[in-house]
């Protein structure tokens, strides 16, 4: 056997004896009286990153946010089920929300780079959690973090620029890196890339590949092509049920469910 | 089966003739096209003479003032020669120093002691030349310089109005006359008059100041600021950001809206009922008129408030929430500061308003006549508006410019107002 394959191999053995992260069980959503998401139970697994894929309006992106509690800012939501964190209800009257929110770091469809400096941009977190001691050690906090989110090196000489200078893929990758700057253990990404051109549609799934394994990672795309390269498994979101949730390359060459078949053929969606 | 549709697709060319390409140069087009042009060019000329029109009304506005307003800063003043040991007033150097100066001068019998100067050195009636107010002037050089008892001194002391506006021409023949009398004698300046820009109202257009009008005005919007910006801010920050969408938030809501329209006599009203009769709190105040000010300022501030905080895009606090800010964090490190500019601007409105505002004032007793300064929020004070329409209302002709002088003062306070807060708001626009 070549080295390849055995890579394979242990990526294949990963993907399928899962480390689960976070585990949901029995999740409905409601806005007001309509129901978005309806009793979905999905384990996030610690090594692999997890494509949510369906059609516009089946929830994914609604249940992305659950995840981090972020639907709380929206008045009229209601979360039924259990969600937990490693082992820990983050619905639970003793979670703190805040600090949930630093644990499960998230990353928007559109850009939204704060309107300040590149560095108080990727700063900001580390600085309200109060993640560094002083200027040098939140200096080394920034470097690395814009490093690991690939960007050190376009931006190490213009740190004092606005955040908003940059072009839509950097600033992207700058939403990345603020978001790792916190440390979170999990990383929710909201279709990252639908708003940015092929090239730095590539640079962001680069990263993610970088990224697996410190991070559990979640991703939510209309891109089927997109999340057959990035992830490892895959979940079927349609009407706000979870149709399917399996191996990526297994849910694409060979779905079990008629719905899923239909959805990756191009039938609808 | 396929062939029936074919035979239907065939026929419908039949119905309906070949489309043609548009002809864009017929007669019809070509009018089409002119009358198009003539409506942008009719537009951008009715919209140029809009514009020029409000700035000739404003031009108008500010030309009428400063040429009317321009002589309530000048004084007449006239030449008289005090020959003080012969007058033997109860005065002498040595008292004055000590700590009864006021009390001893307002018993020396200044008044008379100035028509006799005025008598000696301008004739018989002399006295009628100058101001009735006149020994004041005489009065504070005694008290700066006690040392002029002892000798002969010219003093310039302030001209009866007549005379004033004569100088101005614009007095009647006879004053003219006098006024003529006096400059061929060389016995009479005009000059630059401090007084106004120092001292209070008075009965004597020559005595007047606006000072104690714009101290009044500079206390009353303090008291507004401090109560309008915060509890305004406070408020809108609360609806917009915290306050849950029902039935009570969209009644205060209404209600807000609502309050920015009343009339504002009827908040004078309110103030008179609250803050005079039932905290009794002192009349004519600033502090009083501040309060009153602020209730109808808040509102102004809450709406342009809201906003600005809605318009501050919702993918700003999805980020600081996403990286685990508290919604107090949100609000103050993103929200605020995006939201200022806006806020700022309408606090600009709610003041200049508040600045320019009479009517409810004049329910709460700042009509009165004040001849001091206010020494404190709680002294009776007038302000630059209450001021404009209580001289507006005098029959004294020298009033006339005095009123044009204060509306210059007041447009003058407006704009430095209006350009701190447009600095302030530069400066916020600018950090981002």
């Amino acid at each position: 056997m070549t080295d390849n394959s055995l890579n394979e191999l242990a990526a294949h053995q990963r993907a399928q004896t899962p480390r689960p992260k976070m585990t949901a069980r029995g999740v409905s959503v409601f806005y007001g009286q309509k129901q978005a998401i309806k009793n979905v139970s999905i384990d996030v697994d610690m090594d692999n990153v997890t494509a949510f894929i369906g059609p516009s309006g089946c929830g994914k992106s609604t249940f992305l946010r659950t995840l981090n509690r972020m639907n709380d800012t929206i008045g009229n939501a209601r979360v039924d089920g259990e969600i937990r964190l490693d082992g820990e209800n983050i619905y639970a009257p003793e979670m703190d929300v805040v600090q949930l929110r630093a644990r499960v770091g998230m990353v928007f469809q559109k850009p939204n780079p704060f309107p300040k400096s590149i560095y108080e941009n990727v700063a900001y977190g580390p600085r309200i959690h109060g993640l560094a001691g002083g200027k040098a050690e939140l200096d080394g906090i920034v470097e690395k973090s814009l490093r690991r989110a690939g960007l050190w090196e376009e931006v190490k000489d213009r740190l004092s620029d606005s955040g908003t200078a940059l072009s839509g893929g950097q600033q992207q990758r700058l939403c990345i890196a603020r978001a790792i700057a916190v440390d979170p253990e999990v990383i929710l990404m909201d279709e990252p890339a639908s708003a940015l051109d092929p090239i730095a549609t590539a640079k962001i799934e680069e990263l993610i590949h970088e990224l697996r394994g410190r991070y559990a990672i979640v991703i939510v795309t209309h891109n089927m092509q997109q999340a057959a390269r990035v992830s490892q498994r895959t979940a079927f979101f349609h009407l706000g049920e979870l149709i399917e949730y399996g191996v990526t390359s297994e849910l694409f060459t060979n779905p079990r469910q008629e719905r899923t078949k239909d959805y990756i053929t191009g039938r609808y969606g | 089966m396929s062939d029936i549709p074919q035979v239907e697709l065939m026929r419908m060319p039949a119905d309906a003739a070949p489309r043609r390409p548009t002809d864009w140069k017929t007669e019809s087009m070509q009018r089409r096209i002119r009358r198009r042009y003539a409506a942008e060019r009719r537009f951008r000329l009715l919209g140029l003479a809009a514009v020029l029109l409000s700035a000739a009304f404003l031009a108008f506005l500010l030309i009428a003032m400063l040429a009317q307003g321009w002589r309530g800063f000048t004084r007449t003043e006239i030449r008289i020669e005090v020959d003080f040991p012969a007058m033997a007033l109860p005065l002498t150097p040595a008292a004055l120093r000590g700590g009864d100066a006021d009390r001893l001068l307002a018993a020396a019998g200044l008044e008379e002691a100035t028509i006799i100067a005025a008598e000696r050195t301008l004739g018989p009636g002399g006295d009628r030349l100058l101001s009735e107010a006149a020994w004041l002037t005489m009065r504070e050089a005694i008290r700066d310089d006690p040392s002029i008892l002892g000798r002969r001194a010219v003093l310039w002391l302030p001209a009866a109005d007549p005379i004033d506006v004569a100088a101005k021409h614009a007095g009647d023949p006879r004053s003219e006359a006098a006024y003529a009398r006096l400059r061929d004698a060389g016995l009479v300046r005009t000059g630059f008059n401090s007084t106004f820009l120092r001292d209070a109202d008075a009965t004597d257009p020559a005595m007047v100041g606006i000072w104690g009008a714009l101290k009044g005005s500079l206390l009353t919007m303090l008291v507004t600021l401090a109560l309008a910006f915060p509890i305004g801010v406070l408020s809108a920050i609360y609806l917009e950001e915290y306050a849950p969408r029902n039935r009570w938030t969209d009644l205060i809501e209404v209600s807000i809206n609502n309050l920015a329209a009343v009339p504002s006599i009827i908040f004078g009203l309110l103030g008179l009922a609250i803050f005079l009769n039932t905290w009794n709190l002192p009349r004519s105040a600033p502090l009083v008129g501040g309060l009153t000010l602020a209730l109808m300022t808040m509102p102004v501030i809450v709406i342009a408030g809201r906003n600005a905080i809605k318009s501050v895009p919702p993918s700003i606090r999805d980020a600081a929430l996403g990286i685990g800010a508290s919604r107090i964090q949100v609000v103050f490190h993103h929200v605020l500061p995006l939201a200022l500019p806006g806020i700022l601007t309408g606090t600009i409105i709610g003041m200049a308003r508040a600045l320019g505002e009479t009517a409810p004032l004049l329910m709460i007793g700042m009509r009165a006549f004040i001849a001091s300064p206010p020494g404190g929020l709680t002294d009776p004070a007038t302000v630059l508006p209450v001021q404009i329409f209580l001289w507006s209302d005098e029959v004294g002709r020298g009033f006339v410019e005095k009123t044009s002088a204060a509306i210059l003062v007041l447009l003058a306070f407006l704009l430095a107002m209006n350009a701190i807060a447009i600095y302030l708001r530069n400066r916020f626009e600018q950090r981002w």
